[in-house]
């Protein structure tokens, strides 16, 4: 191993230094800082004479007479099954006064595209026990589905639920020894405040045992949050594809690392795209996301939940537009609903689970699952649309009919989506609740809705009610 | 060059210089613009696109970690081709055409490995191949000289290459063999083989280019009745996420009445390519009932593989798709998504550093995409046969915003143009194609077509359709305001009738069995018994019959379940009979 006193300069989070001889692109770095301390960093671009790289801890402390040291290889994670209940960096070292790692492997970070060929499709149920996920974007084993939040909003206490809540109701029937559950949990700059939520959760009700963490927080180096997402992905897909666990990854928060993405390109004078981000920006956030699934004969499967906070509540940032265009869909927060109390503040008409039609119908939940809940969706979405009308010309303007949808619209928030996030609701729970909803309504109006299905699960005496009330 | 050819015929090495991601630049190396080159001690494969006094640039198609200046390059002198022949047919490549079951094979892991090649069409396997010239017969260039059969549907003729002269036939053989065998001889020396290679970069020749006159059947009520694409026409499918692009050309690639379909999924989601090669397989083809996949062919480079085969993907689907025009056939190809496909050139431009055209990409964008959808067309043959490759290409525009430079440059070249809707998603409408704003400029030369293969008055009663649709849309304008009950009872009937074409024709159930597929009699027959309700609804209004009560005749609402009934004939005849009945009826 090869030691050089030679950067000739340093900028923002960037050191370049004179090589003679040859180093790989990727590979990671040491740079010795006089006063004895040992920052890390990863080779960006090598040319002959010449090599860029990036530092992950910040380039605080450096100089022109700091030591450089090439390591040989592209960086690693340490990987074992004992990572489970430990606390690590975002740069993968332990922060839980806990025993040193003894890995079993050590996995290249930068992990392979998986063939699609060898992929299975997710089709297995997940329940969350949130009706709005459950009912209306159902997450499958093996998915990616986001969060999309914004500042203020509960986006936290949401992710948390589902990583109490999540299971996936046969196996439970059965003797359960099928795969055990694991979370890997990656924050890339988030507050102190919010690692200690998150932590006390994970202490309150025992998750820590089966979960992986890993923190770079708010003022951690923004660099760092570059490597923190793919240790968290690497452990997950160990832990997934080698030790057969079915592994939660909650990554947040996801616009921390794009700002990180943008701050490197900015350094390395690069030809920025939308807003100011890098024009590989899609790939790289690929890159992520795509490690997320499950393989043909393997036991595990890797379900990623990333949030990420919009700017401005705009969805058609290039943050949350090019993680929707990569994601198999998401869940969308809205401000209005949190001002109104709703808990979880999951607006159902923006969101989507692409992966849900294969996930659900009979035999993996219930055969009446998908047209009560493009029902729902459609009797949900007139009844927004008449709202604005009810602003305009009052509600008595307003036909029987169009009256019922509005009925529908107000209940579905109140009572469906709304429920706390200590509510654990079954999947026949949901759909029955959506029964109950639905049979406000007119029978002719569900044209959604299998007229056997209808027969079966529609509320009559309701309706017989609202017909003398006519 | 093609994978199948040795790496033997090396002409010079190189020394690479630096790297950067997929850009690797090298010295000493003597070679053309376009060679395929092998990069490192690895040999991962990667392509010139920069050559610059004693400097090549390369974008390489494999992850460049680790790779390091001073590793070798070795130049193999061809460009990027990919490898004709039967075979392919069936099958799934990445985006330089290597097949992923055999990756998946020869890696032993379900994850990508870098370095290994594969052949585009499998060497060993031998085919039965019938000749169809005896000796002494002259043939030309693009002259089919044999047939094999290549799957259940598809017969695979195999031409002589286009780049041949042509000439007597001297020997012909027949029964068993592999690709590489030949099977006749010309007398100028030439042998011809069941394989070919041709560069991706290069559209095989072709005679004239002829106007179509034949639709390209969708078996999708909104595509086929109000906005058709022809057999060898070109159409984009742009929306923001979420609003069902994949889903629309999935069914697509299932339901179009082409003899051979290429799907790419360039950059998309893993999850997806696995739904279609888990999917396909046990779909029947509805034109002869066998299996889907054995007229399909899959290129999938999903969004995490690297992005300069993601550059390349579109180039080997269109090149393939023209090899199987050049026998004669009509191809659809699907492209999944056109805008991944212009985002690797940015990103490869940027790497470049050249000078970005309009939000970073580069300048030659726009002629990038025009010779892409150019490939497309009806064409004259070289050996006088007729074959046509239809284009559909998917487009994302960032934030669902059409004014972005590849949307504009898409429609400025596309003659049909289905626009996804977000709101419409949002209420689960689907497929949430906007009627108001999508278009095709192939209706009025396809019309003939419908007279005369489905009915004569086709025309009419689509733009009857397309009137209420538009009339509905103006009153909603009102309606937002004032509310429906305010409006005249003749402008609520209107739009009572555009509300059952809306749910009950434009919408379509992809997941459902029957309403998946909707033959043209059934999209002529559903949109005739609409105009019935509306024909009898308004003689029962002018007669007098309050609109409340023409709304609640208990047929109408039966209108909404024409797409799903099995025995749609007698379903449509009773609803027409009673709707007839019932609102004759009430005057």
């Amino acid at each position: 191993m090869k030691e050089y006193q030679t950067i000739t300069e340093i900028s923002g989070p960037l050191v370049f230094a004179e090589v003679d001889e040859p180093v790989g692109y990727d590979e990671i770095v040491e740079i010795e800082t006089p006063q004895g301390d040992t920052l890390r960093g990863q080779v960006l671009e090598s040319s002959e004479g010449i090599v860029s790289i990036q530092v992950f801890e910040g380039t605080g402390g450096i100089d022109r007479n700091a030591s450089v040291r090439f390591l040989g290889e592209t960086m690693k994670m340490p990987v074992t099954e004992d990572l489970l209940g430990r606390v690590l960096d975002g740069s993968g070292n332990p922060i839980d006064g806990g025993p040193e790692i003894v890995p079993d492997k050590r996995q290249d970070i930068v992990g392979e595209a998986i063939n699609p060929f060898s992929r299975e499709y997710p089709e297995e149920f997940i329940q969350t026990g949130v009706s709005a996920i459950d009912g209306m974007n159902t997450l499958v084993r093996g998915q990616k589905l986001p969060i999309f939040s914004a500042s203020g909003l509960p986006h936290n206490e949401l992710a948390l639920q589902i990583a109490r809540q999540a299971t996936v109701p046969e196996e439970e029937e059965g003797d359960g020894e099928g795969s055990e559950f694991a979370v890997v949990f990656g924050a890339m700059g988030i507050t102190a405040e919010e690692a200690n939520e998150f932590m006390d959760d994970f202490e309150r009700t025992g998750a820590l045992e089966r979960s992986v963490v890993f923190m770079n927080l708010a003022d951690d180096p923004a660099v760092e949050r570059q490597v923190t997402p793919r240790l968290a992905l690497t452990t997950a897909e160990y832990l997934a594809f080698e030790e057969d666990y079915h592994v939660l990854v909650i990554l947040t928060d996801m616009t921390n690392y794009c700002e990180a993405l943008r701050e490197i390109g900015a350094a390395r004078e690069e030809v920025p795209g939308r807003r100011g981000y890098p024009g590989y920006m899609y790939t790289d956030l690929a890159q992520l996301y795509e490690r997320a699934g499950r393989i043909e004969g393997k036991e595990g499967s890797v379900t990623q939940i990333p949030i990420l906070t919009m700017p401005g509540d705009d969805d058609t940032h290039p943050i949350p537009d090019l993680t929707g265009y990569i994601t198999e869909g998401q869940i969308m927060m809205d401000r209005d609903l949190n001002s109104q109390g709703i808990e979880p503040p999951v607006n159902v008409l923006p969101s989507l689970s692409r992966l849900m039609d294969d996930g659900i119908g009979e035999g993996l939940t219930r055969e009446d699952h998908g047209d009560v809940s493009d029902q729902m969706y459609a009797a949900y979405a007139e009844g927004e649309d008449l709202r604005d009308l009810v602003n305009i010309v009052g509600r008595e303007a307003l036909s029987e009919r169009d009256n019922k949808f509005l009925d529908f619209a107000d209940r579905f928030e109140e009572e469906f989506v709304q429920q706390g996030y200590d509510t654990n609701r079954s999947i026949d729970e949901t759909l029955e609740l959506g029964w109950d909803l639905l049979s406000d309504l007119p029978k002719t109006e569900l044209n959604r809705i299998d007229e056997e299905l209808i027969e079966e699960h529609y509320r009559e005496d309701e309706t017989a009610e609202a017909v003398q009330a006519d | 060059m093609s994978q199948a050819e040795d790496i033997e015929s090396v002409d010079e090495d190189g020394v690479i210089e630096s790297v950067s991601g997929p850009v690797v630049t090298a010295t000493d190396l003597d070679a053309r613009m376009n060679d395929v080159v092998y990069v490192g001690d690895e040999g991962l494969m990667g392509e010139v696109i920069e050559i610059e006094g004693n400097l090549t640039t390369i974008q390489v198609y494999e992850e460049t970690s680790g790779v390091g200046p001073g590793e070798p390059v070795q130049n193999t002198g061809e460009p990027l081709s990919v490898d004709l022949g039967p075979g392919m047919l069936d099958s799934i490549y990445d985006g330089v055409q290597r097949p992923l079951d055999v990756l998946e094979e020869k890696m032993g892991t379900a994850f990508l490995d870098r370095g290994v090649d594969a052949p585009g069409i499998d060497l060993e396997k031998k085919w039965e191949f019938n000749p169809e010239v005896t000796e002494g017969d002259t043939v030309e260039p693009g002259d089919v000289v044999g047939v094999v059969e290549e799957t259940i549907t598809i017969d695979h003729k195999v031409m002589v290459p286009p780049d041949y002269e042509g000439g007597e036939v001297t020997n012909v053989e027949s029964g068993e063999y592999t690709v590489e065998e030949t099977i006749v001889e010309l007398d100028n020396g030439e042998e011809i083989q069941m394989h070919q290679e041709w560069p991706v970069r290069e559209a095989r020749p072709a005679g004239e280019k002829e106007t179509p006159t034949e639709p390209l059947v969708t078996g999708q009520r909104i595509q086929d009745g109000l906005f058709p694409l022809a057999k060898g026409g070109t159409a984009a499918i742009p929306g923001p996420f979420g609003s069902g692009k994949t889903v629309t050309q999935q069914q697509l690639a299932k339901w179009s009445d082409a003899d051979i379909v290429v799907y790419i999924g360039c950059g998309e989601r893993g999850n997806e390519m696995t739904e279609v090669i888990e999917d396909f397989p046990e779909l029947p083809d509805p034109q002869t009932g066998n299996p889907l996949m054995a007229r399909t062919c899959l290129i999938a480079n999903t969004s995490n593989m690297p992005v300069a085969a993601r550059e390349s993907c579109i180039y080997t689907g269109i090149t393939i798709a023209e090899y199987y025009r050049d026998m004669g056939y009509d191809v659809a190809l699907m492209a999944d998504s056109t805008s991944r496909w212009a985002e690797a050139m940015r990103e490869i431009s940027s790497r470049l550093e050249e000078m970005p055209g309009e939000e970073g990409y580069p300048a030659y964008l726009a002629a990038a995409l025009s010779e892409f959808y150019e490939r497309a067309g009806k064409f004259q043959l070289i050996n006088g046969g007729e074959g046509s490759i239809s284009v559909v290409g998917a487009v994302s525009p960032p934030g669902g915003d059409f004014s972005e430079p590849v949307t504009q440059n898409t429609l400025r070249i596309v003659k049909t143009f289905w626009a996804l809707d977000a709101d419409l998603a949002e209420r689960r409408h689907f497929p949430a194609i906007n009627w108001n704003e999508s278009y095709s400029l192939y209706k009025d030369q396809l019309d003939p077509w419908w007279e005369s293969n489905v009915e004569s008055d086709w025309p009419e009663v689509r733009q009857w359709a397309v009137d209420v649709l538009d009339e509905e849309d103006e009153l909603q304008e009102i309606v937002q305001l004032v509310g429906k009950d305010a409006l005249p009872e003749d402008q609520q009937l209107t739009l009572e009738v555009a509300r059952y074409l809306r749910e009950a024709w434009l919408q379509q159930n992809a997941l459902h069995d029957v309403d998946t597929y909707c033959e043209p009699d059934k999209t002529y027959r559903m949109l005739q018994a609409i105009k019935t309700f509306s024909d009898e609804a308004f003689e029962a209004l002018e007669a007098g019959v309050p609109v409340e009560e023409i709304q609640s005749v208990d047929a109408a609402p039966r209108l909404n379940r024409m797409g799903t009934a099995e025995e749609w004939n007698e379903f449509i005849d009773e609803i027409e009979n009673d709707l007839q009945e019932q609102l004759r009826a009430l005057y």
